[in-house]
């Protein structure tokens, strides 16, 4: 590795404590290096430099020359990580292998919320993109100084800087010890794209050699010294009273170290793992509840949703309804359904000397902290969130309510740390659900071919529930002294919660889009990847291609008639081409569908064409080939990018093909993989490709939620053509395809 | 309290435990082994899949009193980090995992399928991953990493075992 050098001035540097202090501004007016500036707002530092912009609270160096780099941000499984290190050494010009990288902890890294919205490699990325250049840039000029030759003529290797003379001096040398305590100006030139070695490449992800082998990979793993486990019984249902209860019988059992009861929160802590499930299961036998007819049930989803109360507040307003031409529209539905994660959530806390300590694989340790700390009564200072990997989240799941009883049992258990592992039918009945959504539309066609007016309204509750505050985490609301939720808030537009998307990505001259806001759901929802992108996607590019069939149009060129971003409609055509879609001639049962998305409408693009065969007489749906074309802006990792993009387009297909929660008056039914089945081996594509633009110099764009909506809408639309007839109302499940008519 | 002696990747170990406890908590918590997951209790998932007598099990509904002197083969015997076996490595080489949660299960359900079938068709391999779950749809590249592992194995002299 080897970088040119920018022309600096001399720059005077004050040793202060451990820690280097510039005496005056740093940088003339630099010309931006290419890529990835993602400066968020005028004027503004990129990313999260704007929140945080020490450059040593980013990356570190000893004077053993060894690189610690730290994210506020954390890895779900997504592959974060390796991408930050390729980030982090491309700007410094150090060796991935050699660069230490320290993710979401409270006493130790950047607060930067949730990792969450497919933000992080917008907000972590680009800032330390951005911190890492200055760092290479103020060590190049300490280099040359030291030298006394101008810092062009210096050499970069792996953190390195060579004279033309051949004297050396590593980052640790220059440093000795002290570190950068200086402010990011996001100023510095970052490096060329075209001179990139490590990012925009091919890197291995370096967490997968230990998930293969059995290595500690996972909360789930962590066995602390002196470690107990611990089980909670949930009530029967979220309005269920404790009737009676008989502790005693239960705390004689063997290993049982205590039976906690507060309010209507039970748990068990035990010796061993196996003695707490059993004396959970005890002490589930030992308690009485009344339950109330308390739930809505599922018999009928959308006349549910469309029967609770609802706040419609516009999102656009633009030119005039009521065009001349034929006048069609629809309903769309998606019903309750779940994260699901593999492995249910876990976490373990002690308490020692006052202090908590808190593993967890919540999405925002700094949150979490802030609610943990109401939960408990303690100072925020008193509590420390650190993140370790758990199974794949896709939201909002239940990581952060197994932290809140780990917490609360550390109380009641002090000095031993505590390990929660939910059960698989806790995780079912009780993580927060992706919440079900109802959309209409009606739209005009002139007669022009092209769309006249568009009306569009999407009715949901909250998809954002996260703590925050301790009447957000589950075991608050069952204590004797319980924290009540706070309302439910929409997330405003741009980006929108459960109207993420609503607003068509097409040129639509005249056109109103109303988010329909439901303060309450019969259920607690918060979180799913993609949040209502999901549905409005799935609706309006089913719509879409309904249009296009009253147009007599092909739906691609339908969609291209509407769009005028390049770049949307560059991936349109691409995946057009990919497919095959203008020779395609389908096969008996056979069907073939497209959809096109710009995740919550700036940020990454994706196209989705496929081809499905449906048996009628069974109902089963098969995939028979998909194919993909994403921009995400600048890349980092073209792997980490198609494993997420695939990811999401099967997360999506499984979602579109079987999932729905299902619940009566008192009970949530859905609570194992036999009642709430996902998709398996026999049910993926035949084939997957995903094809990608690289866009150099632009920002990155982010890549884990982008594929889910167009996904889910153009399974749909394949499905109703291999069908004969268009299914509206999510899943598209073996049952409702056998009605079907 | 009684006490078992099992034969875990090889070696014997005398563990003490409640005789109904599930395989899955001893290898976790007796013997440390994180390979085989805790998914659902339910021998639903496979996440917990380990190989009894060379045959896949899940080893969260298999009470440790009933494995007796049969063989139990995780993860952990196919190979380290470091020194990854034929699947893992081919797990690595098509970047076969998200989250991951679910990987070590898979490799070792698809092992079983190796060590009985060394040349699987596509079909075969699609239909004895079957029992095993993956959330973050990671399935396309497990398929091929089998794939390949299958494949890897066939240009060996011997062929077939790892």
């Amino acid at each position: 590795m080897n970088a040119p050098l920018p022309n600096g001035r001399r720059r005077r540097l004050l040793l202060a404590g451990g820690s280097l202090t510039l005496a005056f501004a740093m940088h003339p007016a630099w010309p931006q290096g290419a890529g990835g500036t993602g400066k968020g707002k005028e004027g503004g530092l990129p990313g999260s430099l704007e929140k945080e912009p020490w450059l040593d609270a980013w990356i570190r160096i000893g004077a053993d020359n060894a690189v610690t780099v730290f994210t506020g941000k954390a890895e779900l499984g997504q592959g974060i990580k390796t991408a930050l290190l390729q980030v982090a050494a491309e700007e410094l010009q150090v060796h991935p292998g050699r660069i230490r990288l320290v993710t979401a902890d409270t006493a130790r890294t950047p607060n930067e919320g949730y990792t969450a919205g497919s933000h992080s490699m917008q907000d972590s990325g680009t800032a330390l993109r951005h911190a890492a250049a200055q760092v290479r840039f103020i060590l190049a000029g300490m280099a040359a100084a030291r030298f006394g030759v101008a810092d062009t003529a210096l050499v970069l290797r792996d953190g390195v800087f060579a004279a033309p003379d051949g004297r050396r001096a590593s980052y640790g040398e220059l440093l000795a010890g002290r570190q950068l305590h200086l402010r990011a100006d996001g100023k510095a030139p970052l490096r060329a794209r075209a001179a990139h070695t490590v990012s925009g490449k091919p890197l291995h992800r370096v967490d997968i050699p230990a998930k293969v082998s059995g290595g500690s990979a996972y909360v789930q793993d962590l066995r602390l010294p002196g470690m107990v486990h611990a089980r909670v019984v949930r009530p029967p249902s979220q309005a269920a009273q404790l009737a009676a209860v008989d502790t005693a019988s239960v705390a004689r059992l063997p290993g049982v170290l205590k039976v906690v009861r507060d309010g209507r929160y039970l748990a068990v802590i035990a010796d061993g793992e196996y003695r707490a499930v059993k004396a959970a299961m005890a002490l589930a036998n030992a308690a009485r509840w009344t339950v109330p007819a308390a739930l809505p049930g599922t018999r009928d989803v959308p006349a549910e949703v469309r029967a609770r109360p609802a706040e419609a507040m516009p999102i656009l307003e633009r030119g005039v309804l009521r065009q001349d031409g034929r006048s069609v529209g629809a309903t769309y539905t998606r019903p309750w359904q779940l994260h699901a994660s593999i492995g249910p959530s876990c976490a373990l806390a002690q308490l020692v000397d006052g202090q908590y300590t808190v593993w967890t694989h919540s999405q925002g340790v700094y949150p979490l902290r802030a609610a943990l700390a109401e939960l408990l009564g303690v100072d925020k200072e008193r509590i420390r969130c650190i993140h370790v990997e758990g199974s794949g989240c896709y939201g909002h799941n239940a990581a952060d309510d197994v932290a809140a009883d780990a917490a609360l049992l550390a109380r009641s258990y002090p000095g031993r740390p505590v390990r929660v592992q939910w059960m698989r039918e806790e995780e079912h009945a009780w993580e927060p659900l992706g919440p079900a959504m109802l959309v209409d539309v009606r739209a005009t066609l002139g007669s022009d071919g092209r769309i006249a007016d568009w009306e569009y309204a999407v009715t949901s509750p909250s998809h954002n529930n996260r703590p925050g505050k301790a009447g957000n985490l589950l075991a608050a609301t069952h204590l004797a002294q319980p924290f009540t939720p706070p309302p439910g808030k929409p997330i405003p537009q741009p980006e929108g919660g459960g109207d993420r998307n609503a607003i068509p990505y097409y040129a639509l001259p005249n056109a109103r889009v109303v988010h329909r806001f439901q303060q309450d759901a019969p259920l607690r929802t918060s979180a799913l990847r993609s949040l209502g992108a999901y549905c409005n996607v799935f609706a309006i590019e089913s719509f879409m291609d309904e249009l296009a069939l009253a147009a007599h149009a092909d739906p691609v060129a339908f969609r291209l008639r509407h769009l005028d971003d390049p770049r949307a409609v560059a991936v349109v055509k691409l995946a057009a081409d990919k497919f095959g879609w203008n020779a395609y001639r389908a096969g008996a049962r056979r069907g073939r569908g497209f959809a096109f998305a710009r995740y919550k409408n700036l940020a990454a693009y994706c196209a989705v064409a496929l081809e499905v065969e449906v048996a009628r007489e069974t109902g089963f749906v098969r995939i028979l080939r998909a194919v993909a074309a994403v921009d995400c802006g600048e890349i980092v990792n073209p792997d980490g990018v198609r494993n997420q993009i695939e990811g999401g387009i099967i997360q999506s297909a499984s979602w579109t093909l079987l999932e729905q929660v299902r619940f009566d008056e008192r009970h949530v039914q859905t609570v194992d993989w036999a009642s709430y089945p996902i998709l398996r081996f026999n049910q993926v594509p035949g084939r997957l490709e995903v094809h990608l633009i690289d866009r150099p110099g632009e920002p990155y764009l982010g890549t884990g939620e982008a594929s889910q909506g167009p996904a889910a809408a153009a399974l749909a639309n394949a499905v109703a053509q291999a069908a004969g007839v268009r299914v509206r109302d999510l899943p598209l499940d073996r049952a409702r395809m056998r009605a079907a008519k | 309290m009684s006490s078992f002696d099992l034969q875990v990747n090889g070696r014997r170990h005398r563990v003490e435990t409640d005789a109904d406890t599930p395989l899955l908590y001893v290898l976790r918590n007796e013997l440390q082994l994180n390979g085989a997951k805790f998914g659902c209790g339910l021998g639903q998932c496979g996440a917990c899949t380990v190989m009894l007598d060379g045959a896949p099990v899940m080893s969260c509904i298999v009470p440790v009193s009933v494995v007796g002197a049969r063989p139990v083969r995780t993860v952990e015997a196919l190979g380290t980090a470091d020194r990854p076996g034929v699947l893992q490595q081919a797990f690595i080489d098509e970047q076969a995992a998200q989250c991951g949660y679910c990987i070590a299960g898979m490799i070792v359900r698809a092992q079983a399928l190796l060590d009985r079938h060394p040349a699987p068709t596509d079909e075969q391999i699609r239909s004895h991953m079957m029992p095993n779950l993956c959330r973050c749809g990671t399935h396309m590249r497990i398929l091929r990493a089998v794939r390949r592992a299958a494949d890897a194995l066939a240009k060996r002299p011997q062929g077939g075992r790892t």
